[in-house]
């Protein structure tokens, strides 16, 4: 994978302003949801979608298909707004979020809308899942070539679940499992470090025996990079720690962890909007 | 329909754990999509057979009870047929969000093992001795729920779960107890079956019928009380229940209206259990006398199997007392 291009940087920071516009949207409409996960992982969603996997929208479920596992099932915004912007279903649809008879239920359900891997809500459940499926796929040789990207929150390492899925992880050494770990430092109780700290998290997954990377989740060169170099480790499983603003793009959200588990009034759906405008405007014209 | 050794001397032993292993090894002989997952306890659950002849096919995932629903449902996803085993205890005792959540709201076709169930676990006590599984399973949708009553049974179940596109659990037993089927018994698609039609001594008619409906090794011990009822004139048709989820309502509801009362008997919680499936289902359709036999919001303890049963009301002494209490 040759790194980015301006032009490329230029069109994916476009597209994530376009995807956070429409998570913005959605929780207005909504009333109620999670606002500072989504807008802080809409890069990293982006450069997935956009860049990274191999997947086909019109059949979501193509064999070969690489496979995002979307553990911390709270953010599903950024994951029905990313894939809706990539041709999953119509963006007509993300209006429907957490509405009666809606696919888009208020936190993933796998059977309800093609393209989702899994079910998510209860925390720390995806990387044991990409574990699953990243065992059978070396059952079957590794053919075709596939990569299980497991989306995870730094809150959601509180569970013990996730510590034994992590030796797990090291017993099978699964290269093709890529846990990306949105390190925005906030939980709904507050600050991670204040309500369970995880620090030095990096320590604790090289102690695991795991590649680490440490990478800006907004630098879409960084994003990219990083995948590239975890898909080329063949002798240990490669763990991405994401550093991430929560609620990114927004002033009044961003870093502040009231913001995580509630959705913008429409008045302050309002203003977030026309400031997510004005910095599309910016990068259009070569400002930002 | 029983085996013709059953209560001479001849009557044979074994646990029902030993039937799942050997259904595990069939179904797979036929099939090449069943892997399977043991949480540090592979020769107890009787996964080693497994182990020996497909050794690519099975994970030990190590004392994991978590995350090893995550990776059977992950498995699953990518069209695998995937057996999990632990203790019941454990799974579904430790892990019963993941395997909601994961497994059966993802409708992921895991086979989830719960071994060394109920009382007669014996020594290690009540911290080993799962008696709310059943209750706890039976409440989750789509999850089916199997109880074999012997090792001939349980071999049967396995063999069929592993060719159903759905969850479901499978509740095992550690001691050895009396073969009751007869070796060539086919498993009858979960429908309810009578094993035992009570015998008037002169030929005559039963002053009072009633209808014995029981889950699991327990079994056996209603087949011993209804012997002993006849004496008493008290005609008891024995029937046994194996699945639990979705429960045979056809059969229970000929069955009920023939009987002047419906009991139940379970190695586990009266309430939650097939007891409660039964009255749940016979208070709608058929209100009727019901007799509810099982623990009673009690933890259990160690000590012998058979001492346990006494303990707990279980065994075929007390089944005879509450049946007689019930309907005189």
């Amino acid at each position: 994978m040759h790194s980015l291009t301006d032009v490329e940087v230029k069109a994916l920071t476009l597209r994530a302003e376009d995807i956070r516009e429409s998570i913005v949207k959605m929780l207005v409409e909504a009333g109620s949801g999670h606002t500072a996960g989504p807008l802080g992982m809409a890069d990293i969603f982006t450069a997935l979608y956009f860049r990274v996997l191999n997947h086909n929208p019109r059949h979501p479920e193509w064999v070969q298909r690489d496979r995002v596992i979307l553990s911390n099932g709270h953010i599903v915004p950024v994951l029905y707004a990313t894939m809706a912007h990539a041709g999953y279903f119509s963006i007509s649809e993300l209006k429907t979020l957490r509405r009666f008879g809606s696919r888009l239920q208020g936190h993933p359900h796998r059977e309800s809308l093609p393209g989702l891997e899994t079910s998510s809500g209860p925390l720390g459940c995806g990387l044991s899942q990409a574990v699953g499926m990243a065992l059978m796929d070396r059952l079957e040789g590794h053919k075709p070539d596939r990569y299980f990207y497991c989306i995870m929150g730094d809150g959601e390492i509180n569970e013990g679940q996730v510590w034994e899925s992590f030796l797990l992880l090291n017993k099978y050494r699964l290269t093709k499992v890529i846990p990306i770990i949105d390190r925005n430092t906030i939980q709904i109780d507050g600050y991670t470090e204040d309500v369970l700290p995880l620090e030095s998290l990096k320590e604790k997954m090289e102690a695991f025996n795991f590649h680490v990377i440490e990478i800006d989740g907004h630098d879409f060169r960084d994003i990219v990079r990083a995948i590239g170099a975890a898909k080329s480790s063949l002798d240990k499983p490669t763990v991405i720690i994401a550093h991430t603003i929560p609620g990114k793009g927004v002033t009044a959200f961003e870093g502040d962890y009231r913001w995580h588990g509630k959705s913008p009034s429409e008045e302050e759906g309002r203003k977030a909007l026309r400031e997510l405008r004005t910095l599309k405007g910016k990068v259009l014209h070569g400002e930002a | 329909m029983l085996r013709p050794t059953l209560f001479t001397i001849k009557e044979e032993e074994r646990p029902t754990r030993d039937g799942f292993g050997e259904g595990l090894v069939h179904a797979s002989d036929e099939r090449g999509n069943i892997v399977a997952l043991c949480a540090d306890l592979t020769e107890s659950v009787r996964m080693d057979g497994f182990r020996e002849k497909y050794p690519n096919r099975f994970f030990e995932v190590g004392i994991t009870e978590q995350a090893m629903s995550g990776l059977a449902s992950g498995m699953a996803a990518m069209g695998y047929i995937p057996f999990m085993a632990s203790y019941a205890m454990f799974s579904p005792g430790r892990n019963w969000e993941q395997i909601r959540t994961t497994i059966a709201y993802n409708n992921q076709p895991v086979k989830i093992i719960g071994a060394h169930a109920g009382v007669s676990v014996g020594p290690d006590g009540a911290t080993h001795q799962a008696l709310e599984d059943v209750a706890i399973m039976r409440s989750i949708p789509n999850m089916e729920v199997y109880v074999p009553c012997d090792a001939i049974e349980a071999r049967e179940i396995t063999k069929h779960i592993a060719s159903t596109n759905k969850p479901a659990y499978l509740r095992l037993t550690r001691e050895k107890t009396p073969l009751m089927l007869p070796d060539d018994y086919e498993w009858k698609g979960g429908k309810a079956y009578i094993v035992h039609v009570p015998k008037h001594k002169y030929g005559g008619e039963f002053a009072i019928s009633v209808g014995l409906i029981a889950c699991g090794p327990i079994l056996y011990e209603a087949l011993k009380a209804a012997k002993e009822l006849e004496k008493e004139n008290i005609g008891v048709t024995v029937v046994n229940m194996p699945q639990i989820k979705p429960l045979d309502t056809g059969f229970l509801l000929r069955f009920a209206k023939e009987q002047r009362a419906v009991v139940t008997l379970e190695e586990a919680q009266a309430s939650g259990g097939l007891g409660s499936a039964v009255s749940e289902y016979l208070s709608e359709h058929l209100p009727k006398k019901i007799v509810r036999i099982g623990v009673e919001d009690r933890f259990g303890q160690s000590g012998k199997p058979s001492e346990l049963y006494d303990e707990y009301g279980l065994s075929a002494k007390h089944i005879v007392e509450k049946i007689k209490s019930a309907v005189s």
